[in-house]
């Protein structure tokens, strides 16, 4: 035996701290800078200081017409969802992939999404839904592909292996729907269908952001008092419980909670690729083992969303891009290049 | 250091879906005594613990805790009193050997009350009993087998709790590295007055490091005791189902179980 010092202890806690904490800060400047683009950027140029006047117009009174509708009933809208619809995306996913141990496991590739797209595909085929009824049949679709995975995954309680290997059945069961839905409609509703499937922020309205600020507000302060069960989790079901944490009620209230943020996400812009399944990965990787890397992974899904939005929208002239045409494209790449990695050094995180 | 919490098992029914792995088992686990469960494949020892450590819910009677139903009890709570190293604990990748061990301090944190002094220093006390001092700040997945089943035994003893039970925790180590981690927990219980309860394969260490040895078929307990007292070649026959000479360890004066095999038997065997 050899005494350890607690300070040398307590010095690499505050070292794993900072460096947590300086992620954190590089993020939030990205996104600021990224924020400042989103507003200034477009067909109608607006100058910063006139973005910021406009920005402070209710407060100040000082206002122009014209460029205050652009900035404040088109462009905030935007930035704001996809901001929000990004950490939502982003969350979920990491919660997911902690959570089943799988960074294959992102609610975009074990059915949730699926869901939620099979659901918007039959409103707005079957039924001729538009606009927020087809959100709310997503978000119902969303909701019934987890608890119908959960359902089938339980055996004495649910292991993470069952509920990736029958997600992704599910994934492909519901895809299969998807299309069977497309042979018998009308080519009209397949193509609005298909520009619900790609995923857009094209629709952002000034309700969407608040509507979906409320949820975060709701979901956060449950995801606070959960998060520290996968401290546990992590380490094996048995591991947790010997540590003390309450395995299934723990991950029932974490699987409702990623359930909740990727349906709200995705029934706002649609089920927009890879931002969930990227998120967390990314985060890990800059934080490095320092800490979980959760309000990190909130922070990269909400840079992604808003850099690929920008992309979607500015990268080539005369033409706007679907958002989850972008982020699929920046997604592929991320898992050749996560393929690659985890090739050469053994390991997949 | 602490008083002495009392484990022990009453009528214990343990099972998995519809097959019963444990029937019927009375077990008291001496305070302050490092008790070793033996027995061959599949006799149910690894169930056993895991239901005395309530990680299984018993499907009749019920292991107790100072004469409360375990799984009954507030599982944070049982955590301050009772450690487990489970069979296959699982890193997280890029974790660091400090930072993994910390989270045995998981049941002394609540919402509110965070990171204390008082917790490094059992981390700094879990590290430096184990001897991963040096290792505290590298990544756990560049560690070697041994070093890492003695960053999950130092997370267990982070927890700091009287109670301590380890499902075949020398699995996978070198056998310096085995006798060095029975060494270990020989302190906890001759120092710190804790009590231990390990499965173990070998059994000429069960029989060196045990105060008390529980032998185990089928889910029942064949003889326990001290080992001088209960390890005979006819309990080695019906545990094992195998002939064996019994000899004294000429290091430690315990029972040293020498296998009888189809070959190399070359002196007549009685």
């Amino acid at each position: 035996m050899t005494a350890i010092d607690a300070s040398n202890i307590a010095g690499g806690r505050h070292q794993r701290e900072s460096k947590s904490r300086r992620v954190t800060l590089g993020l939030v400047l990205a996104l600021v800078l990224a924020s400042a683009a989103a507003l200034t950027l477009g067909d109608f140029p607006v100058p910063p200081e006139e973005i910021l006047r406009s920005l402070f117009s209710p407060l100040t009174g000082i206002t122009n017409k014209g460029v205050d509708f652009i900035v404040l009933q088109v462009r905030v809208p935007r930035l704001f969802l996809a901001l929000l619809s990004g950490a939502a995306f982003g969350l979920s996913g990491i919660i997911f992939q902690t959570l089943l141990r799988n960074p294959l496991a992102s609610p975009d590739i074990i059915g949730i999404a699926h869901g939620a797209s099979a659901a918007a595909v039959f409103c707005i085929i079957v039924l001729g839904w538009t606009g927020l009824a087809v959100s709310l049949g997503a978000f119902a679709g969303a909701l019934l592909t987890a608890f119908a995975i959960y359902i089938l995954a339980w055996r004495n309680g649910v292991t993470a292996y069952r509920v990736v290997l029958i997600g992704i059945g599910a994934a492909a069961m519901l895809s299969a729907v998807i299309s069977y839905l497309f042979t018998r409609a009308r080519l009209m509703e397949v193509q609005q269908a298909m520009a619900w499937l790609v995923g857009s922020l094209n629709a952002a309205r000034p309700g969407d952001s608040v509507v979906f600020a409320i949820t975060l507000v709701i979901t956060l302060p449950l995801l606070v008092m959960l998060v520290r069960g996968l401290d546990g989790l992590e380490l094996g079901d048995d591991t947790a419980h010997a540590l003390g944490t309450r395995v299934e009620q723990t991950r029932l209230g974490l699987l409702v909670t990623g359930v909740a943020l990727a349906a709200f996400a995705t029934a706002a812009v649609g089920p927009v690729g890879f931002v969930a399944f990227v998120s967390g990965p990314i985060a890990r990787r800059l934080t490095g083992g320092a800490g979980r890397g959760i309000p990190q992974a909130a922070l990269v899904g909400a840079l992604v969303m808003l850099v690929s939005d920008l992309l979607a929208q500015h990268a080539l002239p005369n033409m706007q891009l679907p958002t989850g045409v972008v982020t699929g494209g920046f997604g592929a790449v991320f898992l050749l290049w996560l393929l690659v990695v985890s090739g050469r050094s053994g390991r997949v995180n | 250091m602490t008083q002495n919490h009392q484990l022990m098992a009453a009528g214990l029914h343990l099972g998995y879906a519809d097959r019963e792995i444990v029937s019927d088992l009375n077990l008291n686990v001496p305070a302050g005594k490092l008790t070793v469960i033996v027995g061959a494949n599949a006799c149910g020892k690894s169930t056993l613990l895991r239901g005395l450590a309530r990680l299984l819910t018993p499907t009749k009677g019920a292991a107790y805790l100072d004469g409360k139903p375990i799984h009954q009890m507030p599982t944070r709570e049982v955590a301050t009193l009772l450690g487990v190293l489970p069979q296959s604990p699982i890193a997280p990748d890029a974790i660091t050997v400090a930072d993994l061990v910390g989270r045995g301090r998981y049941p002394h944190q609540g919402w509110f009350r965070r990171w204390t002094p008082e917790d490094d220093a059992a981390v700094a006390e879990a590290l430096g009993a184990t001897d991963m001092g040096e290792l505290a700040d590298r990544p756990v997945d560049e560690l070697s087998g041994g070093q890492r089943q003695r960053v999950w035994i130092a997370m267990a003893l982070a927890q700091q709790t009287d109670l301590l039970l380890l499902d075949e925790p020398t699995t996978f180590l070198d056998i310096n590295h085995q006798v060095e981690v029975l060494d270990l927990l020989t302190d906890l219980v001759k120092e710190r007055g804790r009590t231990v309860v390990v499965v173990l394969h070998d059994l000429n260490l069960a029989c060196r490091y045990a105060d008390h040895i529980v032998a185990m078929k089928s889910g029942k307990i064949v003889t326990e005791g001290r080992p001088v007292d209960v390890m005979t070649e006819e309990v080695v026959r019906e545990v094992f189902v195998m002939n064996s000479r019994i000899v004294v360890d000429p290091i430690s004066d315990t029972p040293m179980i020498v296998p009888i095999g189809r070959h190399h038997v070359e002196k007549a065997v009685a």
